[in-house]
């Protein structure tokens, strides 16, 4: 075992990893664990685009990218962060135009806008450009562009590092964060780092649903590191599911496609979309937009030999306009379907795509023990976070806009605190949870396999607690959930060794899924309304009376180490908006 | 409105199934086990419009657990899974079965001219140093402005090639110069170079021209066009050396 001592330790380098690194690496000696290349992460595959009210091409302004967010959110955002989101947006873009990122341009040469889902003019009078973007590749010029400059300011990477716990000390009374330990995929070795402050920036968990966009990486590690050491986990049950995923395969197709003119279809060509949304139509909110494909399909309207799918059409707009502004999903139709866009159209379903929930915090990145207690040292950003500036559903473009906002905020603050503060004591044995649970996979002679589980698990989440959900389903789901976790503990690996064994990662990984699951359905269950991405068909309207509040699941242990999920709430932050009927 | 082929191809899958045994013959080393690198074949049932990434995986999750190899957004964006496929550099999870002669052996290797870890898993430590020696990042004198800084779409269309790589190495390690020689910068270090030589808000082209002047830059490449056929993303990299090496004589950029 090896320990490091830094100032400022980040845990990923995804979109919000980097941008905090690049603050927090100017003030403090600073450390960026990652568990692949930094150019690998996900925020690469992000693509449509960055909100910001710039006004380039039409009269906006943030308020009403504010109003935006929150009426998206479906009024569970809390009002503060929108605000800052939103005020802060403009200059997010600017920096990141300054860093190198190479935007899309006017006639004037500014950065062009363009539009996408949910934002609106004048408080939802008509859609309006607002996203900032590079062609359909936004997200990889933002990871790219964030890389060259952590490449200029020389910030230390750790990579393929897997940070698999957090080191948390009680200091009179109070619970502090104390380092991280981390398994170095190359070696087998395992590492403590002691850090004055820690920054979870290590993105999603959409690996537990079987049809989603999300990278076969994304696992919820951050997540569950700090749910075991007994801290909160905000909303898990709001997940977005993303209208336009290929057709059993999930791999996303922007939202920008429809801001610049696509339409979904029916079997029989109709633009549906008219019917649930008439004034935003195909840019409604993604949740609307799922929930409105879903109806099409189990109405018996649905494309193809089974029914299953819709199509997004694309065939009216100039080859010249999709070969410049949409040519990565093009692509992907031409690769993956053998389909031609000019003059098919693209067979889509919806696809998991964002845990809006995730570990609370406040909008200085904070981590919240309870409903208001900071833990000293520790912080978060990215969708790992929960601030909550999406709510019970994200609008698109505002991810992107969400990494480099709360990232930046996050690597100040904490690089803020660490230079002023004293390192908090590791705990005894610091390594020894990481290294038993490295140890029982290793040498376990038992007979589940992680492929077969996490399949199982898959299946049950994409039947159960997808789109649509009930009482009945989500209790099918936690049942099943619960039989996966008993048989996860006689699960065994076949690579024994220590370098490079993605074997055993993938088996961590697993049981990372299955708490973060676990936490997911329980809080569905207990939320008995519908809002924004959680839709409960036994209780189909959103109840601000009972409801207007976010969840906060802990983990809790009994005298015989058995654990269970315990819920509580948390207010939602109302400024000056008032909750209103949703419509598009 | 017209049909897309996926729907008759679905069709038919109705009658038969899709699925046909493929052989998968890979490149494994493992220094825990032995000094050797070997072939190992495996027989995988698998769906011709599923990619090479998804046998690796079959492999992987229900015959050998052991099997290594890098992936994550599997559908060519993060650049993990650069391999040798039948011969030639490719992303495993942009490689469809149908489009590689699935009838026989699939075989696939590490990629070439970087060290090997473990089976298909190389050191990418000395790609990504060539690549941060050539300064990537954008670098501008005197004061910043308030808003953007203004660019013609015009200025902007000049580099747009070139910022669509994914740092995934197909280009680098196709490269016969870069496999007798690891010293020399390799394409996708120059593809980097390229695009902030030629981003009208840059100011340090000269600076960058100079490292790619060395003798282990520009002048190296041969063009033998293998990065430019090796690049998932359809960079033209051999046509960027050369505008490279143009800029050299010229200095006009």
């Amino acid at each position: 075992m090896k320990i490091h001592k830094y100032d400022t330790v980040i845990v990923g380098a995804g979109g919000a990893g980097m941008r905090a690194a690049i603050e927090a690496t100017k003030r403090s000696r600073t450390a960026v664990l990652t568990k692949l290349y930094p150019t690998r992460s996900h925020t690469g595959a992000a693509q449509g685009g960055m909100a910001a009210a710039l006004a380039n091409v039409e009269e906006d302004n943030w308020e009403w990218h504010t109003f935006d967010t929150i009426k998206g959110g479906d009024y569970l955002v809390d009002q503060d962060a929108a605000e800052i989101l939103a005020k802060e947006a403009i200059d997010a873009v600017l920096d990141l135009e300054k860093m190198g990122l190479p935007f899309n341009r006017t006639p004037d040469g500014t950065i062009d806008q363009r539009r996408f889902g949910g934002h609106s003019r004048n408080h939802g009078e008509a859609p309006v450009r607002r996203s900032c973007y590079a062609a359909d590749r936004t997200g990889h010029m933002i990871l790219q562009t964030l890389y060259q400059n952590c490449v200029k300011e020389g910030v230390e990477f750790f990579n393929e590092f897997y940070v698999l716990d957090q080191l948390i000390t009680e200091v009179d009374g109070v619970k502090k964060s104390a380092g991280v330990v981390a398994y170095e995929l190359a070696t087998g070795e395992i590492h403590v780092f002691q850090a004055k402050a820690v920054i979870y920036a290590s993105g999603g968990t959409g690996k537990f649903f079987k049809v989603t966009s999300n990278a076969h990486t994304l696992t919820g590690d951050g997540q569950a590191a700090c749910y075991r050491r007994g801290l909160p986990l905000e909303d898990m049950e709001f997940f977005q599911f993303h209208p336009t995923g290929i057709w059993r395969m999930g791999i996303l197709l922007t939202e920008g496609a429809r801001g610049e003119g696509g339409i979904l279809r029916n079997k029989d060509g109709e633009r549906f979309m008219e019917k649930y949304a008439p004034v935003m139509k195909d840019l409604a909110s993604r949740d609307v937009v799922s929930r409105s494909i879903y109806t099409e399909i189990r109405e018996g309207r649905g494309c193809g030999p089974e029914g299953d799918h819709v199509y997004l059409d694309l065939t009216h707009l100039p080859p010249e306009q999709l070969d410049a502004k949409l040519p990565d999903i093009t692509e992907f139709a031409r690769t993956y379907l053998g389909i031609e866009p000019y003059t098919d159209p693209i067979p889509i379903q919806p696809t998991a795509h964002y845990a809006m929930g995730g570990i609370p915090t406040n909008v200085e990145g904070e981590v919240l023990a309870d409903n208001d207690t900071v833990v000293p040292g520790l912080y978060a950003a990215g969708e790992v976070a929960c601030v909550s500036v999406h709510g019970a559903n994200r609008l698109g473009t505002n991810s992107l806009l969400d990494i480099n906002v709360f990232g930046r905020r996050a690597g100040i603050a904490a690089a803020e605190y660490s230079v002023k503060a004293d390192y908090v004591e590791l705990p005894e044995n610091p390594a020894q949870l990481v290294a038993d649970q490295v140890e029982r996979l290793r040498n376990s002679t038992g007979t589940e396999r992680v492929a077969e589980l996490r399949k199982e698990l898959q299946e049950t989440m994409d039947a159960n607690v997808m789109v649509f959900r009930t009482e009945q389903t989500i209790k099918t789901a936690v049942e099943k959930i619960a039989e996966l976790r008993e048989r996860y503990q006689n699960v065994s690996v076949q690579d024994k060794g220590k370098r490079f064994n993605t074997d055993l990662l993938e088996a961590i990984e697993l049981g990372n899924l299955l708490d973060l699951a676990e936490v997911m359905a329980v809080s569905a269950l207990a939320r008995k309304e519908s809002r924004g991405g959680h839709y409960r068909e036994d209780y189909p309207n959103r109840d601000d009376v009972n409801f207007m509040r976010h969840t906060m699941a802990y983990r809790e242990v009994d005298a015989d180490g058995k654990d269970s999920i315990r819920l509580d709430y948390k207010p939602v932050v109302q400024t000056r908006y008032q909750p209103m009927e949703r419509k598009y | 409105m017209a049909t897309p082929t996926l729907e008759k191809a679905g069709t038919a899958a109705q009658d038969a199934s899709p699925y046909i045994t493929v052989t998968f013959r890979i490149r494994r080393f493992n220094p825990e086990v032995s000094a050797e690198a070997t072939w190992q074949d495996f027989e995988v049932e698998i769906d011709p419009k599923e990619r090479v990434l998804d046998g690796l995986h079959k492999i992987k999750w229900d015959l050998d657990g052991t099997l290594t190899f890098r992936r994550s957004c599997a559908h060519g964006i993060c650049g993990s899974d650069a391999m040798r496929i039948n011969g030639r550099n490719r992303l495993a999870c942009k490689t469809l079965i149908k489009d590689i002669n699935p009838a026989k052996p699939i075989t696939v290797e590490p990629i070439k001219g970087l060290t090997v870890l473990k089976d298909l898993v190389v050191d990418m430590e000395p790609f990504f140093q060539a690549y941060r020696d050539v300064m990537p990042f954008l670098i501008t004198k005197g004061n910043e402005p308030t808003r953007e800084r203004l660019q013609s779409a015009e200025d902007r269309e000049r580099f747009d090639d070139t910022t669509k790589c994914i740092l995934c190495a197909a280009c680098t390690s196709s490269c016969p110069v870069f496999w007798n020689d690891g010293q020399y910068f390799g394409p996708a270090a120059i593809v980097n170079a390229h695009r902030f030589i030629f981003d009208s808000r840059d100011e340090a082209g000269e600076q960058r021209l100079e490292i790619l002047n060395d003798k282990d830059g520009v002048w190296r490449c041969r063009t033998t066009f293998n990065c430019t056929d090796a690049c998932p993303r359809g960079i033209e990299v051999t046509k960027a050396i050369q505008e490279v090496k143009r800029a050299l004589i010229t200095r006009r950029f």
